[in-house]
């Protein structure tokens, strides 16, 4: 995830201290990791560094919470063309997931009883997504984010049911070759 | 189990070590589940495992050909038909995937029937009909026959009939199949708010995990089995 496209984002709305900037983040993103405020203040230095922000104004005292920055034209071009780019359709081949089941058949492990452990797992954050979603005061930012989170958890769960059912062949395969 | 869970005592509905069989086609074979007063629970599990059967069995639809359910101290299994029609008219309440509605009926007498065959006379049956079709949002379409209704209003005037007459158990079987995700989830946000407000239990019925994702667990089967938990829980 690029946080410095993230925060020359919320700055195209206008000037803003790290702050502000941080906040601002947490409450677009809630199924994000909240970001540091050092994360901000570094990301800020370097988006400075390379022209795509300036110092709009600086706090009496100098310290990094009173400076309010803005993003250059330079940086409004940057962030149009990151916002454009195709993300890479991620292969998604090298999964934790999946090697561990292969891993659990070479070592003579119980493949079955680790896919029921993750599939309850991934149950119980859908759960808990679910819930959050579902809650009264959910705004659209927090359902969408939510559900994100939801189809790939469900993915998942859709690989992992189908291998599950297709262990014993699987086993015959990998102890093969 | 945890002690949350066990200090809600007694389960409200319990089978254990269902059998089934449809002359050679085994359905359930060894099928064990519990549901708590106001529980949440999804039944899931590829298709064919036994999900409709295990449900049918709780419900008292269907005789298992071993085996118990106990609703309360009551054995279903063993209940004579008298008794299971009563407790289907007054305590549990079944939502289908599809054509569980009366089709000459309109939405509202629909929603009405369970109460007027309770004794509820009509008047008082209607005005409950009308606000329950207006909590799912179809109180527009009270005088539509069943045939003039989408997949999504059709579900929802199917779960007021079901909720109508405050059952203590509701048994949904792929209430939201028929539905696009977006309105099924819709559904089921409806319905598990509507069941958590009256207390009643949901035994939820589905192979999406989107939407057993509603519920407070999940029960999973296969080939007519439930996992070691569900035996000892
Ligand atoms: N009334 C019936 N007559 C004959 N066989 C039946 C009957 N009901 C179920 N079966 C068989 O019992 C087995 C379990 O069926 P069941 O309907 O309980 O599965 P399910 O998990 O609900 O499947 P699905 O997800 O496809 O609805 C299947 O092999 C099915 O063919
Ligand atoms: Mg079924």
């Amino acid at each position: 995830m690029s946080t410095r496209h993230i925060l020359l984002g919320l700055l195209a709305m206008g000037p803003r201290h790290g702050y502000d900037l941080k906040h601002r983040h947490d409450e677009r993103f809630p199924q994000a990791r909240p970001l540091a405020f050092g994360q901000v203040y570094t990301t800020l230095q370097r988006l400075v560094r390379d022209g795509l922000a300036e110092v709009e104004e600086t706090g009496s005292d100098g310290g990094p919470e009173r400076t309010m920055y803005r993003s250059t034209d330079a940086g409004a071009r940057e962030l149009a063309d990151w916002a454009g780019s195709v993300t890479p359709s991620a292969p998604f081949v090298a999964n934790e997931i999946f090697a561990k089941v292969v891993v659990a058949i070479l070592s003579g492990g119980d493949p079955a009883a680790y896919l029921a452990a993750q599939r309850a797992s991934h149950m119980q954050r859908m759960r808990e997504l679910t819930a959050v979603k579902s809650a009264k005061d959910a705004d659209l930012t927090t359902v969408l984010s939510a559900d994100y989170a939801l189809t790939h958890l469900n993915a998942d769960l859709r690989w992992m049911t189908t291998t599950a059912d297709r262990l014993a062949t699987l086993t015959a395969e990998v102890e093969s070759t | 189990m945890n002690t949350t869970e066990s200090a809600h005592g007694q389960p409200l509905l319990a089978a254990r070590g269902l059998y089934k069989a449809y002359g050679s086609t085994p359905a359930l074979r060894g099928a064990s589940a519990q549901l708590r007063a106001g529980e949440i629970v999804a039944v899931t599990g590829p298709s064919g495992s036994g999900k409709s059967s295990l449900l049918h069995c709780m419900a008292g639809m269907v005789r298992p050909d071993h085996g118990q359910v106990m609703y309360g101290d009551e054995h279903l299994a063993h209940a004579s038909e008298d008794r299971l029609s009563e407790l289907r008219r007054t305590q549990f309440a079944v939502v289908f995937q599809f054509g569980q509605l009366i089709p000459e009926l309109t939405a509202v007498d629909n929603v009405s029937l369970p109460l007027i065959l309770g004794g509820t006379d009509r008047r008082t049956a209607h005005g409950q009909a009308h606000s329950w079709l207006e909590r799912f949002g179809v109180l527009d379409r009270a005088e539509a026959r069943p045939g003039e209704l989408s997949g999504g209003q059709e579900q929802r005037v199917a779960l007021a009939r079901a909720l109508v007459t405050g059952p203590r158990i509701v048994f949904a079987d792929e209430p939201t199949g028929a539905l696009d995700s977006l309105a099924g989830e819709q559904v089921m946000t409806e319905l598990t708010a509507a069941a958590r407000e009256l207390g009643a239990a949901v035994l939820l019925v589905t192979h999406d995990a989107t939407i057993a994702a509603y519920a407070d667990r999940e029960i999973r089967l296969t080939d007519g089995r439930t996992g070691a938990l569900e035996v000892s829980a």
